[in-house]
């Protein structure tokens, strides 16, 4: 999604090595998944849901 | 020795013949060993390795090029890539990609693969997303931060 859009920026993080980000978004489980700060997913999601939390995410954003 | 197996690079490098016409740059944020040894002060753990293998991955293409920034010694050098003092090791893929994208920590394991697909599609900066997802990523209404939590197994 990052390669496609200028908008999106993509992190992979490592949990163990960053205790503290996995702390801060109560990583309990692999791969979590949040966009925003806002919405989360947590395992392996297909292409729609995510694309789906990816426009929640923005439109949140927006109304602020 | 090589953190890479051999049967591994060979594999990879078939890959990126195919896959990685274009440029791409990685931009490793790492933290040198310090000669002292401070107490309470840490060192960081993966810092090494992961350029090690880093530079072990650049090797199996001519259009991979490493940059390597220490934070110990500039605090500022990943600003514009949002990469703060704390963040290392982490690194940056350069290319044709649109948006960014961030690895935070060493990528071993099952992110290895992940690596070696995103070095692809930012050297092409093509991904294999249907055309309705990029149609509704190219109308994004506002920025949009990915996190993705992993570990290596």
């Amino acid at each position: 999604m990052a390669v496609e859009s200028v908008r999106v920026t993509a992190d992979v993080i490592e949990a163990n090595e960053f205790p503290g980000l996995s702390d801060r978004y109560q990583v309990s489980g692999v791969p979590k998944i949040v966009i925003n700060d806002k919405v989360e997913l947590l395992g392996a999601q297909p292409e729609k849901r995510f694309l789906a939390a990816v426009i929640e995410a923005t439109q949140e954003r927006v109304d602020q | 020795m090589a953190i890479i197996s051999d049967g591994n690079a060979d594999q990879v490098r078939t890959f990126f013949a195919e896959h990685v016409q274009e440029p791409v740059t990685v931009e490793l944020f790492t933290q040198k060993r310090s000669l002292l040894t401070i107490p309470g002060q840490q060192e960081c753990e993966y810092c090494e390795e992961t350029e090690s293998l880093l530079n072990e991955v650049v090797a199996l293409s001519p259009n991979l090029s490493l940059a390597v920034h220490d934070l110990r010694a500039d605090p500022h050098a990943g600003e514009a890539d949002g990469i703060t003092a704390e963040m290392v090791p982490s690194f940056v893929l350069h290319g044709q990609d649109r948006g960014k994208i961030r690895f935070l920590g060493i990528p071993a394991g099952y992110e290895f693969s992940t690596l070696i697909q995103d070095i692809a599609s930012v050297s092409t900066g093509t991904t294999s997303l249907t055309p309705a997802t990029r149609d509704a990523l190219a109308q994004l209404p506002g920025d949009v931060h990915i996190r993705v939590f992993v570990t290596p197994t």
